[in-house]
């Protein structure tokens, strides 16, 4: 018996996660209020922020006190917010909510629909924009608040550029044939281990550093648009294609790198968002360009790497928790943000918003006409399995260059379609 | 011959009940409490306890695995159909889990082997009166209680392609590098694992080859047996129930292998040549939101666990 019991004991480690649930729905209405709770990232500058923000918020509101915590360590923040959601105990607030994971959290019925506010969706639209549309559900609501941004450029290192031969103030990055040439140089001087490290690893996300960038770049479209897939078009198959010789020369390394290989300038080049302004400061001689295009003509967008709020439907007090959700991305708010962090609120027209800064902050100015035309991971169904359909696809025929890469993109394709269908 | 064989069966099949007289069923309050009822009582922490993290889970997976499944908010009105197979099928029909069986399977047939033969001679070794002996019983077993994060760091930079596996084997070191090597990558990862928790299979041993008599490594020696003969005559009979424990333990260690392949293969690479099914386990039911086809993987995992632990138990009970 006890043998018996030994061999079932895999599937008692997959249940117990399974088995958290009770309790009721709040019933909350709208217009409730009262103290509420709020997660936010635990990284140094937003918890800083998140801090102040708080305490603004407290010193004017007593009766209606914000609780903020940052998210709890899981494996990722998504996780620890599923799990909550299962669990009835999500904080009222999520300020860092990957749009990747909404579709999910909905499903679940995790989310508060935000035009359900009286001032909901003027809010939103106010404030976003038209790119406002790429954060809708497949039912019409908005369950997030898009929040901040992180466009995603190219960063490279002028001393390795210097070192390879190249010009460092005017890098030839532009096209694909110009990157790959480019690329070339850096490794065959021995510049650089690598032209440039992206994670080559199986997790659903990685695509968001390296294919989507430059996919956004030459497209300008979402993976997934109107419930197809767009990664196995004409336009989508010259990105992949340029990565696969990137990975088949060796100038991007099929191995992980443990630690940062374009700080310790193993890559001469990283896929980046303007955080790394901040990171990499004095520690690399760094210059920054748009992700590239085939042909080299500018870009027609790029990864935003947003994060949204979301509010959860555990919370009580949704009168509060909405007003507090205006109030952290108010002007006054957003503006000390990005000066604390550097990362680009979701708002139209950023730079005519916060001209001071700007003019003070050169380095962000070629960001924040990045945060213009950034594309969002797709809104559909099935989301993070889309985006797994594709990195496994990526990383079997991009990757390892195993089979024929139009016949794999075309069967993922076609996998995701059905996915996004929400089959 | 034949006669004295079923003579032999018929004696077997008689022995337990005493010549075949009936026992009297003991009444009812006997059976349940037993002589000692109080004893119930004692055992009833026990008994919650399993009943609530291991009977209920595990029938809870079961049910998962026959409905439309998936984690809710509570309160939240959701319908969870029941759907028959579909689960079962839609995984048996999906070439990724058939891969990660795959991967398992070859994961087993290196490392249950290794950590069997690896621990049995290692414990012999350390059972014998060794210079240091306390030292290396310590050295064998620090890598099972380290963390698999911390010594993954060190496998890595070991088989690395720049790493210093590669560096002393030169112009031999594989292309594409061990841990980007399809074929390479899972018996890397089972090297490692049997390497990380041969400690706890050597303390089995140990403590299996303590209950060894003396006397007969003595009787055997001084008839002039050697010490491959001693170890095959004697150990390794004489260890057989630790034998039996080691290979079903190792056996479902080595299914539930998640650890490993995520950190040294990042997330079951190279193009899925170490994602073992708890490994999509975890993708679909954490990541994808499908917990109901994460359980039908996990079933059939059991099952087959199960059925390859009984098999160990018949091939090695035999006499």
């Amino acid at each position: 018996m006890k043998k018996a019991l030994l061999v079932m004991l895999p599937v008692a480690a997959l249940t117990l996660s399974a088995c958290g649930s009770g309790g009721s729905d709040s019933g909350a209405s709208n217009d409730a209020r009262g103290p509420v709770t709020i997660w936010y990232s635990n990284n140094a500058q937003e918890v800083a922020w998140g801090k102040k923000m708080v305490a603004e918020w407290n010193a004017a509101h007593p009766k209606e006190k914000i609780t903020a915590q940052e998210i709890p360590a899981g494996k990722s923040s998504e996780e620890v917010i599923g799990a909550a959601i299962t669990a009835g105990n999500a904080p009222c607030l999520v300020l860092n909510t990957a749009p990747a994971a909404v579709p999910g959290f909905q499903k679940q019925g995790g989310l508060v629909p935000l035009d359900e506010f009286p001032d909901g969706e003027k809010y939103l639209q106010e404030r976003v924009g038209g790119k406002l549309s790429q954060y809708a559900s497949p039912d019409g609501k908005y369950y997030q608040m898009p929040w901040k941004s992180n466009p995603v450029m190219i960063f490279y290192n002028k001393d390795l550029f210097k070192k390879a031969g190249l010009d460092p103030e005017k890098p030839a990055l532009a096209g694909y044939d110009e990157f790959l040439e480019t690329s070339r140089k850096l490794v065959e001087s021995k510049a650089a281990k690598a032209a440039i490290w992206p994670a080559p690893t199986s997790e659903f996300y990685q695509s968001w550093f390296d294919y989507y960038p430059m996919f956004a770049a030459q497209t300008g479209k979402q993976l997934v648009e109107d419930g197809k897939a767009q990664f196995a078009s004409p336009d989508g198959l010259k990105t992949a294609q340029l990565w696969k010789t990137m990975y088949a020369e060796g100038l991007a390394p099929k191995e992980t790198f443990n630690g940062d290989a374009f700080a310790e300038g193993k890559a001469a080049m990283a896929t980046v968002g303007p955080w790394a302004v901040s990171v990499y400061g004095d520690k690399v001689e760094w210059g920054v360009v748009p992700v590239p295009t085939a042909d080299g003509t500018a870009a027609k967008g790029t990864f935003s790497d947003e994060k949204s709020i979301g509010m959860y439907s555990s919370c009580k007090n949704r009168g509060t928790a909405w007003d507090v959700m205006k109030f952290a991305t108010s002007k006054e708010q957003d503006g000390k943000l990005l000066e604390a962090t550097g990362q680009m609120p979701m708002r139209t027209d950023l730079t005519a918003a916060y001209p001071s800064y700007f003019a003070s902050h050169k380095d962000y100015e070629v960001f924040a006409e990045q945060a213009e035309q950034t594309v969002e991971a797709p809104n559909v169904p099935n989301s993070v399995e889309v985006w797994q359909t594709f990195r496994d696809a990526y990383t079997k025929s991009v990757i390892f260059g195993k089979g024929d890469l139009d016949a794999a993109l075309k069967d993922a394709a076609a996998k995701v379609d059905e996915l996004a269908e929400g089959q | 011959m034949s006669s004295i064989k079923s003579e032999t069966l018929r004696s077997r099949r008689t022995a337990g009940t005493a010549g075949g007289a009936k026992k009297p069923r003991q009444p009812w309050r006997l059976r349940l409490g037993g002589h000692q009822p109080i004893g119930m009582v004692f055992v009833s922490p026990y008994l919650l306890y399993l009943a609530a993290i291991f009977v209920y889970p595990l029938g809870f997976a079961v049910w998962m695995s026959f409905h439309d499944y998936f984690f809710a908010a509570p309160g939240v009105e959701v319908e969870r159909p029941f759907v028959g197979l579909d689960n079962y099928t839609s995984v048996l029909t999906d070439p990724d889990v058939w891969r990660s069986f795959y991967n398992i399977a070859v994961f087993l047939v290196i490392n249950v082997p290794l950590t069997v033969v690896g621990s049995l001679v290692l414990a012999t070794a350390l059972n014998r009166k060794l210079p240091l002996r306390s030292f290396f019983r310590t050295a064998y077993y620090i890598p099972y209680v380290t963390a698999s994060v911390a010594v993954v760091g060190v496998w890595m930079f070991l088989f690395n392609s720049d790493g210093l596996v590669n560096r002393a084997l030169g112009p031999l070191a594989p292309e594409p590098s061990w841990l980007v090597n399809s074929h390479l990558a899972m018996p890397v990862v089972a090297v490692f694992v049997a390497w990380k928790q041969l400690g706890f299979f050597v303390v089995l041993y140990l403590s299996a080859l303590q209950n060894v008599p003396n006397e007969l490594y003595e009787s055997a020696a001084l008839d002039g047996a050697g010490r491959l003969r001693i170890f095959r005559s004697i150990t390794v009979p004489a260890v057989r129930p630790a034998t039996l424990l080691v290979l079903i333990l190792a056996t479902i260690t080595g299914a539930n292998l998640f650890t490993e392949p995520y950190l040294l293969t990042s997330g079951g690479g190279p193009d899925g040549a170490t994602t073992s099914p708890v490994l999509l386990m975890y993708q679909r039911g954490l990541q994808q939101g499908h917990p109901d086809e994460a359980a039908a993987i996990g079933v059939i995992l059991v099952v087959l666990i199960t059925a390859i632990s009984l098999i160990y138990r018949r091939l090695v009970e035999r006499d």
